[in-house]
């Protein structure tokens, strides 16, 4: 197993004046090239904290984040976060989104014809390049969040950061998201990291779901491989037997093992 | 009492007449006919209202004003004293005894000086200390002493440092406006989500472009904001600064209708400062919304 993405020995330590929170303990994690990773824990657990300081836009306390076996602290394209609140820019359009990082990135190796191309090929890739003229105000939901993936894919990163990207939409929309979400994974192979808290979503596209403790002080509690093959189909998996082997054991671990406990 | 019975007529029935047209011009226009009477109606729901109040105003100060030995004089005297002035904007007679467009061009152009400089380092200043906490701590307290001094309180400052009226009086605008642009300017940097800057730092955009691309757009409804507080402070305080300096100006003619005794001309002098505050404030609100467009939340 060759380590593309490494989560070395991280811990994160929040200080608010005299007031220290340990949220993240001794995180390691290997992932290998175009696996797909869910992180799953309760709210609270520090998997977002995780995820930023995979970004780059947290730094940890100790510990490192190394990719190909280089160390990475600041954020990057290379690892582009698709955001949960989708984070479009308002004041641009579709086009101009994506066209943002796909200048950065592609500003010496690419032309100004071959960028524009490139950014209608990936807004083609998430359905959306009849909406490339309309600004995040004027489409639904579902559509930012298919903008923000292409916004994330076109920089073309070796690792794609999904924080909660489902989180904030309706059932149906969800499970068309991710089925697009497992299309592309198909196509492009790309390495995929997410945070979920959704079961459900963690099994039907995950390789190997990791499960984090509660915090403060969260650890991985345990990684679980996803023995199905691919391409998934969501209808056919309702009843399939491994499926929901997979699922027991994560809905085991969350409800029996690692309850949340509410703060309140 | 007859006399004054028939003046009412005529004062309202003026606005009466600059409106009849408009409805009486829709039904001769058969294609479009339904469409220009939705608009006719519309501006008839927006101009009649102020208008009557307007007309009743006018007609309370006639009454009032037009007793003899009022100390002020009733609109049809203001009208007729006047006259000339408002036929004649545009005389020159060189030194002061200018027309009102030469005195109000002087004060716009001061304004357009101070007031430009003043966007430009307002904003600048704003960004400062929106984006670095000790800007913010090392400035913000000052900002907060200096932004209640009156704007005349500066202008004898001002005259002793640059020893001549037109940079102080463009110094006085630019002091009086600045300040609601730099705490606006700020408080619209302050507030730009940290899910905009994360994008910025992931797609790594440099500070120059993050400035252009994430902060100015981002921070653009609360700029405005200022800048329009801004404007109205510029107008208010260049006529009261022109007042001191002398020379051509709305301030000076309005200081020099005073010393003249013509209370007329102030009163229309006044009428014409309002209405060029209105538009400047329209101005300022018109750009921001097409500047701000689509910045809206969504």
């Amino acid at each position: 197993m060759t380590a593309y993405l490494k989560l070395d020995h991280i811990d994160k330590v929040f200080t608010r004046g005299a007031a220290t929170t340990e949220v993240l303990k001794d995180i390691n994690l290997t992932i290998e090239k175009g696996e797909y990773v869910s992180i799953i824990g309760h709210s609270g657990c520090g998997k977002s904290t995780l995820l930023n300081i995979i970004a780059g836009l947290t730094g940890a306390t100790t510990g490192g984040v190394l990719l190909e076996n280089r160390e990475v602290n600041s954020p990057g394209p290379d690892r582009a976060v698709v955001f949960q609140n989708h984070s479009l820019l308002p004041w641009l359009t579709v086009y101009e989104n994506v066209k943002l990082g796909v200048d950065k990135v592609f500003a010496r190796t690419k032309s100004r014809a071959e960028r524009d191309a490139w950014v209608m090929h990936n807004l083609n890739l998430v359905q959306m390049a009849h909406a490339r003229d309309k600004r995040p105000s004027e489409i639904s939901g579902g559509m930012k969040q298919r903008v923000g993936i292409a916004r994330a894919l076109a920089m073309e990163p070796k690792v794609l950061l999904l924080d909660e990207p489902f989180g904030a939409l309706d059932a149906l929309t969800r499970a068309h998201l991710q089925d697009s979400v497992m299309a592309l994974h198909q196509k492009l192979g790309n390495t995929i990291l997410m945070i979920t808290h959704d079961v459900d979503e963690a099994v039907l596209l995950s390789d190997r779901i990791v499960m984090m403790t509660n915090g403060p002080s969260a650890r991985i509690g345990e990684v679980l491989e996803v023995p199905l093959a691919r391409p998934r189909k969501r209808l056919e998996l309702a009843t399939n037997a491994t499926y929901l082997k997979c699922r027991q054991r994560v809905l085991e671990f969350l409800y029996e093992r690692h309850r949340f406990v509410e703060a309140a | 009492m007859s006399m004054t019975a028939t003046k009412i007529e005529v004062e309202t029935a003026k606005p009466a007449a600059t409106i009849a047209p408009v409805v009486a011009l829709t039904p001769k226009r058969p294609p479009r006919a339904e469409a220009y009477a939705r608009m006719a109606r519309e501006t008839a729901v927006r101009v009649i209202p102020p208008l009557v109040v307007i007309a009743l105003l006018t007609l309370v100060w006639e009454l009032v004003c037009r007793r003899a030995g009022s100390a002020l004089p009733p609109p049809s005297k203001v009208f007729t004293d006047t006259k000339e002035l408002i036929l004649d904007p545009f005389f020159d007679n060189g030194g002061i005894d200018k027309g009102l467009f030469w005195h109000l061009s002087a004060s716009l152009q001061r304004v357009a000086f101070g007031y430009s400089l003043s966007a430009i380092a307002g904003i600048g200043l704003g960004v400062l200390v929106g984006q670095s906490v000790w800007a913010m701590r090392g400035l913000d307290p000052l900002f907060q002493v200096l932004r209640t001094i009156p704007p005349l309180a500066w202008l004898p400052l001002s005259l002793a440092a640059f020893r001549d009226g037109q940079p102080s009086a463009i110094f006085v605008i630019f002091i009086t406006s600045i300040w609601p642009i730099i705490i606006n300017t700020a408080v619209g940097i302050r507030n730009i989500p940290q899910d905009y800057r994360n994008v910025a730092a992931v797609v790594q955009l440099n500070p120059l472009e993050f400035f252009a691309k994430i902060m100015i757009p981002a921070a653009a409804p609360y700029i405005f904001t200022g800048l329009r507080i801004g404007i109205g402070l510029s107008w208010l305080a260049i006529v009261a600064a022109e007042m001191l300096i002398g020379g051509v100006g709305i301030g000076f003619f309005i200081w020099d209708a005073w010393n003249s005794s013509h209370i007329s001309e102030i009163i229309l002098a006044l009428f014409y400062v309002g209405i060029i505050g209105f538009v400047l404030d329209r101005l300022i609100a018109g750009l921001g919304k097409f500047v701000t467009h689509g910045t809206a939340q969504n």
